[in-house]
This record gives structure tokens, sequence and C-alpha cells, in this order.
């Protein structure tokens, strides 16, 4: 393993009783590389994402993260060496005003190591990344509680905690779902700019077509098995990958 | 009401404010924001003073109305982190039998066993319970239900700490005055802590755990090490109380663990509002009073406060609390509809 | 004496089984934790009660009636104390505590604590298996008893209804595009639930007095078995009431009779410490480390 690969993968499944979620699944990332992870309904990508954060530990198989073996530790862990999530469900602390969401990660424990937050810079710090990602400090939505949000600015507040943690590694599941295509575009920049500070993405996503547009690699699963890795265009010529999204509307957006 | 009206409310001048910062521009003002605490503080403090008028029967339900209403505290702070105890009594007693375990066997007299045992009975009801802290939902609630009552028929059958006699003759305090000044000043600071607690970013990770737990998870922390704090500063005034009603009753016994210290706190946060503190103690106030009062109708009492519990989670979650302040901070007119829609 | 624990333990087990049947049932097809489930049972059994000695009916219409009654009861406190609350656990455990407790207490101010509160069998007679006399209400309780956990495992696993109310607890959406409609399936959960706790409390209660202290017991016993097995599978809820009835019975017999009562609540706190998914559960949910 070369040192600038920053993510790897070896053989790793995880089953559910009987139900093979993912199954003998391997892949390498380099650093600053971006990575996209496409599927059918099922594929096991959300179950992939769990077990590279350590959500759920896996059956078998190995997750090597900067060099050092972190195959089943806790979430929290895998957090403080620098591999920060969103959730496909967009659930943001709903009783907390939205800058108070950001507040959290940024006085964790690992922003507070890496940023080095101030007692009282805090709200500072979380709307100042607030606005990175979109929102407008001068606007009364940053101090609105998070319930009150609309579904595009959860996305985007996702997106907040998880730069707030100032992260290598960033796994996005399913940003993309249910954002309309203006919401999209606002966000591409950004998304780039992520990539240009030279941070390691890896998006899960069913919006084919937006989703090539930010990243390099792609790797396919299907009943949690990898059929496909390549680029955009190599894995949507393999004729295994278009059968198994046959009859889905994805491919017809894409 | 008039079809040609409907109801507007309306801030008082005085809620000129962001957040809980207010604005003030006179006497009346200030009075305004601050008379309800101070008589509330003042009424509490005179109170001992009434003995002759009151009797010792009054005082005594004072003091098991503050004495319920720690537990309620506790309850409160334990709900904020998304923790639901059915279990009070688990706290309570764990802080009663350990004061009168080291008074019985050490003769220590309240000045040491109160607070050994505040810390002492909140790290072992904390070391208790760490195992299933990170379980979710109702877990919480089915274990600490049971936990006490499992304590108490170990204590039966295995005939330690005094089995079914309890542990009696201990040492009590000077006088009844200063046994309610000594739990209300507990109580003071503890509403005033956890208020200040509530406040800070640490305690803001509380009740992020408590709206999303995977997302704090998300963001870095260990949640069962947090969790495990939490429980660890709900136990402290619950094993507070416990230790300091052993010395009252100068015995300790399998009462400690009863039903009813897990479930008037419980019934009392549920009637004051979830998530104040204010009213926590506030439900404790009205409950515990009144269950003397209904005391002659024996178990009847219970079946109140059960159904009062079930009237207030259905009927007005929010609780007395929040909607004596909303009352408070607004009046309400009824304006007609073509003025209404002029505004 | 080793014929004596099998068959008692036998016995013992199908009545911890059959004692938790209704809280599993409501539990596993709506995910409510009815926390009343001991206040209906001991319902039940005044019921029953009253309707024998003092409207003078026959004993098992009485029986008969006051299952139904506790059972349109839990349906009632479905539509007007849980619907509006549905889907906050912390009010659906409160709330159905209440209830439980409100029932419980109720009957305790009435005076009905005394000895002369208990149910008629209905057979008479004992028999004897090798060696041991047992009499044919038990028998009855564990016909019963078997009978109806294979009846509910039947309808929870082979029928079409079943099937989709199951899968309703684990996800609305998807047993609403069924054509289910959530209200339904909940009051229905609930009334299933109180009427199976109505029949083994009109089974169980002929073999003893009637307290109100039982009531409370039987939410832990509920508790208990289920938590051992796993909250959501029919044959956990089985092997649990195996596990804590014969554990019960053989702690009974050499340590004495007031250690069943510590099996079953040290079964409720070890299983949640060690293993919470219980022995058969497959939760996806508990296996997530969060």
């Amino acid at each position: 393993m070369n040192n600038k690969t920053i993510l790897q993968l070896v053989d790793l499944s995880k089953s559910f009783g009987a139900v093979k979620a993912v199954n003998g699944v391997s892949f390498e990332l380099k650093r600053g590389e971006a990575l996209g992870v496409i599927g059918p309904n099922g594929s096991g990508k959300s179950t992939l994402i769990n077990l590279i954060t350590g959500f759920v530990r896996p059956t078998s198989g190995k997750v090597i993260f900067k060099g050092r073996d972190i195959t089943g530790i806790p979430p929290h862990k895998a957090v403080n060496l620098g591999i920060a999530r969103s959730f496909q469900l967009a659930r943001p602390f709903y009783n907390i005003p939205v800058y108070k969401n950001v507040v959290i990660p940024v006085y964790s424990p690992r922003a507070r190591k890496h940023l080095g937050a101030k007692y009282g810079d805090r709200d500072e710090v979380a709307i100042h990344l607030l606005e990175d990602v979109g929102f407008e400090r001068d606007s009364q939505v940053p101090y609105k509680n998070a319930g009150e949000l609309p579904h595009g600015y959860l996305k985007r507040l996702e997106l907040a905690r998880c730069l707030a943690l100032d992260p290598d590694l960033i796994i996005l599941d399913e940003l993309f779902s249910g954002m309309s295509m203006s919401e999209i575009a606002s966000i591409l920049p950004l998304l780039e700019r992520i990539r240009e500070e030279g941070k390691t993405l890896i998006m899960v996503e069913h919006r084919l077509s937006e989703l090539f547009r930010v990243v390099d690699k792609t790797v396919v699963l299907n009943f949690g098995k990898k059929i496909a890795e390549g680029t955009p265009r190599q894995v949507m010529a393999v004729e295994e990958v278009t059968s198994a999204y046959l009859g889905s509307e994805v491919i017809s957006n894409a | 009401m008039n079809p040609g009206y409907r109801k507007e409310r309306i801030d008082r001048g005085i809620k000129v404010r962001s957040d809980d910062v207010f604005v003030l521009a006179s006497m009346r003002d200030l009075l305004y924001v601050v008379l309800p605490r101070a008589l509330v503080i003042i009424l509490l403090l005179i109170f001992p003073a009434f003995q002759d008028i009151l009797g010792s029967y009054w005082q005594n339900v004072m003091l098991s109305t503050m004495v319920i209403a720690l537990l309620a505290l506790s309850w409160d702070l334990l709900a904020g982190i998304g923790l639901v105890s059915l279990g009070q009594s688990l706290f309570f007693g764990m802080g009663g039998y350990l004061a009168g375990y080291l008074s019985f066997t050490f003769g220590w007299g309240p000045l040491y066993t109160l607070p050994v045992a505040t810390v002492g009975g909140a790290l072992l009801s904390t070391l208790t319970l760490y195992p299933i802290l990170r379980l979710r939902g109702i877990y919480f609630g089915m274990i600490t239900f049971a936990v006490p009552l499992l304590l108490s028929r170990v204590i039966e059958v295995t005939k330690i700490l005094g089995g079914t006699e309890g542990m009696s003759s201990l040492p009590s305090f000077p006088n009844t005055g200063f046994e309610l000044y000594l739990v209300m000043a507990v109580l003071f600071v503890t509403v005033y802590a956890y208020r200040m607690l509530v406040g800070t970013d640490y305690g803001l990770v509380f009740n992020a755990i408590r709206d999303n737990d995977r997302a704090v998870v998300a963001a870095g922390y260990d949640i069962q090490w947090y969790k495990a704090q939490g429980v660890f500063i709900a136990a402290l005034p619950a094993c507070f109380a416990g230790a300091f009603m052993t010395h009252h009753f100068q015995f300790v016994g399998m009462p400690a663990f009863a039903l009813d210290y897990s479930i008037l706190p419980l019934t009392s946060v549920v009637i004051g509002g979830v998530g104040t503190f204010f009213g926590a103690v506030l439900g404790s106030f009205v409950l515990v009073p009144l269950s003397e009062l209904l005391r002659e109708f024996g178990s009847l009492r219970v079946v109140v406060y059960s159904l009062m519990l079930l009237v207030f989670t259905i009927g007005l979650p929010e609780g007395i609390f929040r909607f004596v302040l909303r009352k408070y901070h607004q009046f309400e007119r009824l304006v007609p509809m073509e003025e209404a829609s002029n505004e | 004496m080793v014929a004596n624990l099998l068959i008692y333990g036998l016995v013992n087990s199908v009545v911890l089984m059959l004692t938790a049947l209704g809280f599993s049932l409501t539990f596993g097809l709506s995910g409510v934790a009815n926390f009343a489930h001991g206040g209906l049972y001991l319902l039940a059994g005044f019921l029953a009660w009253i309707f024998i000695n003092s409207f003078g009916l026959p004993a098992a219409l009485g029986m008969i009636l006051a299952v139904i009654v506790v059972g349109i009861l839990g349906a009632l406190i479905y539509r007007f104390i849980l619907m509006p609350v549905r889907g906050i656990v912390l009010s659906e455990v409160i709330s159905t505590f209440a209830v439980g407790v409100a029932i419980l207490e109720f009957f305790r101010w009435k005076g009905f604590v005394t000895y002369d509160f208990s149910l008629p069998v209905l057979v008479q007679g004992s028999v004897k298996i090798s060696g041991v006399s047992i009499d044919y209400q038990r028998l009855l309780i564990i016909a019963i008893g078997l009978a109806l956990a294979l009846l509910l495992w039947f309808f929870t696993h082979h029928t079409r209804i079943g099937l989709a109310l199951r899968g309703m607890s684990q996800d609305e959406y998807t047993a609403l595009s069924v054509g289910i409609e959530s209200d339904w399936a909940g009051m229905l959960s609930l009334a299933l639930g109180a009427g199976l706790a109505g029949v083994a409390a009109v089974v169980i209660l002929p073999l003893g007095i009637i307290s109100i202290n039982m009531g409370y017991d039987v939410l832990l016993i509920a508790l208990a078995v289920t938590v051992l097995g796993g909250l959501e599978s029919t044959t956990g809820l089985v092997v649990g009431s195996f596990f804590v009835g014969y554990a019960m019975v053989i702690t009974s017999t050499y340590l004495g009779p007031q250690w069943g009562e510590v099996v079953y609540l040290g079964a409720i706190v070890l299983v949640l410490a060690v293993k919470p998914s219980g022995l058969f559960g497959k939760s996806k949910e508990l296996e997530e480390r969060v």
C-alpha cells in the first residue's frame, strides 16, 4: 500500500441473519480523490458506510484508514481519526437553534483539538461554518429552531456539521436526494472547494448525472457485491451495471 | 365566541428581548421581571418561621415536597438526555441505604454520611446503569423500573442491610427548621446548577443526544460516556434526598425503594412541565400537598395522581409552568376581524 | 423429585408465557410497550369475580365476558389515550403506566385486598402423571397456553393481516401502501393484547387468591420473559418463558419460594446488560453501536 492511499477496504462483509448486506467488497481510495458509490436500492450502500464509520461491526474483512487497521472501532473513534459522515435521513437536533446544531461538532473532542475554538468563540465558529455552506448570517435562519428548516437547508446543515470536524475523509450519504436541481447546482461549487482543500470524498448517490460531475471514480454495488469499479464512463459501459439498473428511472435521468 | 372577532395574543412590552436578555426600561419593568422570582424565594425562606401557625405536620409535608422536588429535578435532567426513568426510587434507595449503612455500621453522623452517600450513591447508581446506557427507547425505563424492585427483593431474601427490618435508631438532625433550610439550600443549588448546566455547550450535548443520538456519535462524542456523566449528575440530588430522609426518619428500610418515590417525581415533572426544572419544582409543590390532603382516602390518592399523570401527558404536555409563563408574558384580547386584517 | 421439577417447571413456564403473551403481541404488532398490562390482567380477574359473584353468572360465561370487556377497554385505551401521543415513546410508556397503576390502586381503594377474592376452577379434579399429582386446571392452562402461542405464531407469520401488522410496527409507510390504516391496526393490537391478558387472568387466577400486587408482578414477568427472548420474537417468548419458568421452580425448590421474584427481576437486569436484543432478537437497530 503506498502512502498516498487513505482508505482501503479488504474483503469487507456484513450479514444480518441470512442476508448478506455487504459481501466481500474491496477497494482503495487515494488522498484527495472523490469516490461515488452507486447501486440500486438495498444494494448495501448505506451498510457499507456504516461499516467504514464503525456504526456497524463487520462480519469479516478489514477497514484500513491512513495505514491503520480501524476494523470495528467505535464510531466516535473513527470520527476522531478524521472520518466524518452525513446521514441519508437528515435529522437535525430539532429543539436546538440551527447554529447550536453546529456548535455540537465544534465543541467535539476532535474539533477542539483541530480548530482550537476557545470558549465563547464556538457560536462564532459555528455561524462561520453555516455561512460557508450557504446560510445567510444576517437572516433569521441560523437562529431558528432546526425543526423549522426546509429540507434543502437540512442537507446544508448536515454538510456544515461534517466540515466542523475538519475531517480528512467525508462520507456523504445521499446528499442530493430530495434537493431541487437549483439547490444541487448551488452546492456543487462547495463540494468543488472541499476537494480543493485536499479532503477525500465518498458520495453515495442515486442522482447519477449530478454525482458524475463531482467524482472521479465510481464503485457499483449490487446485492452487496462490488460489480464494477472505474471512472463514471467506464462503469456505465459495463453491461452488468446497466442491467442492475434496468427499469429503474435513475438510469433514464442519468 | 362572536364570529366577527378573533383572539389576539400580545406580548407585554417587556418582552422586547432576544433569547433571555431583557431590556429593562423602568422600575416597573424591573419588578415585572424580578417579582415572581423574588416572591417564590422569599415565601420559601420565611416558611419555616411559621412553625407555630402551621404546626409540625405541614412542616413535614413541606419537607417531603422538597424531597420529591429533588427527585423530580433529577428525573427532568435525565429526560433531557433522552433517558426516561420509571424508577427514581433507585437513586433514592441507593443514597438512603448508603447513608444508613455508614451510619449504622460506623456510627457516622449526617455531616459525613450526607456528602459521602450523595456522591457514593450517585457513583453506584451510575455503575449499575452503565451497561444499559447504550440502549435506546424504553429499555432505560424498564431497567430503572426493575432494579429498585430487584434490590428490595434481594435485601428481603438475603437479609443483608437489616433485611425486612431495615436499620433504625440512626442519628438525626438538630431540629426541623435546620432540616427545612438544608433541603431548601440543596434545592436552590440544584435548580441553579441544572439551569446553568443546560445553558453551556456541555449541557447542549445532553439535549442533542436526546434529539438525535447518532448525529452526536457522528460528531465524535463517546455518548455512552456522556450519558454516564449525565446519570451521575442527575443521581446526585436524588441520592442526597435518600440520604437526607434516612436521617430524618432515623431509619432506612425497604420502603426506600418503594414505588411512591418513582411515581411522585415522574408525575410532578409531567404536571409542571418537562425540561424547565422550574416546572419540576412547581409540579411537586402542587402534587405532594395535594396527595397529603388526600391521605385519608388511602390508595385513592395514587389513583388520583395516576389520572393527573394521564391528563397532563395527553391534555397539557407543556405542563403548568410553561402555561403560566406564557399567560404572564402575554395577554389576550378580542379584536374585530377587520381591525386585525388591517394590521 | 425430578419428575416434580419437570412437571411444575412446565406448568410455571406456560403460566409465565400466557401471562406475557398479550404484552408481547401488542409490542410486536404496534411497537407499544403496554405498561398497563398488569392492570388489565387484574381487571379481568376482578371483573370475572364480580360477574360471577355479584351478578350470579355461570363461571365460564362470566370469564368470557370479562375477557371481552377488557379487550374492548384495550381498544379504547389506544383510541383515547395512545392516539394523541402516538410516536412519543416517553408519553406512551408514561400514559399506559398511569392507566395500569390507576386500575390497580382503584381496586385496592375499593377494598379488593382480602382473601375472599378467588375465581372458581373450570374443571375439578386431578390426575397423577409419573407419580406427580397435577390438577386439571393446570393441565387446562398448559393446553390453552400452548394453543394460543401456536395460534399467534400462525397469525403473525402466516396470515396476510398478521404479516402486514407485523410489518407495520417496523415500517409504517409500507403497511399504509398495503392498505392498512395504522390507527385501526393499533386499536386491534391493543385489543388483542388486552384480551390475551384477560384470558391469562381467568385461567391462571383460579390457582390461588387474587392480590393487587400481583398486577405489578405480572407486568414485570411480562417484561422479563419478553426481554429475555428478544422483544419482537414469538419463539423468543416461548424460550424466554421456559428459561425463567424453570429457573424460578429450581431456585424456589432449593433456595426457598421467596427467591422466585429475584430470578425474573434479575433476568431483566442481566439480559439488558449483557445481550439487550435477547436470545432471539436480531434487531438491526440494536446491533448498531449508538
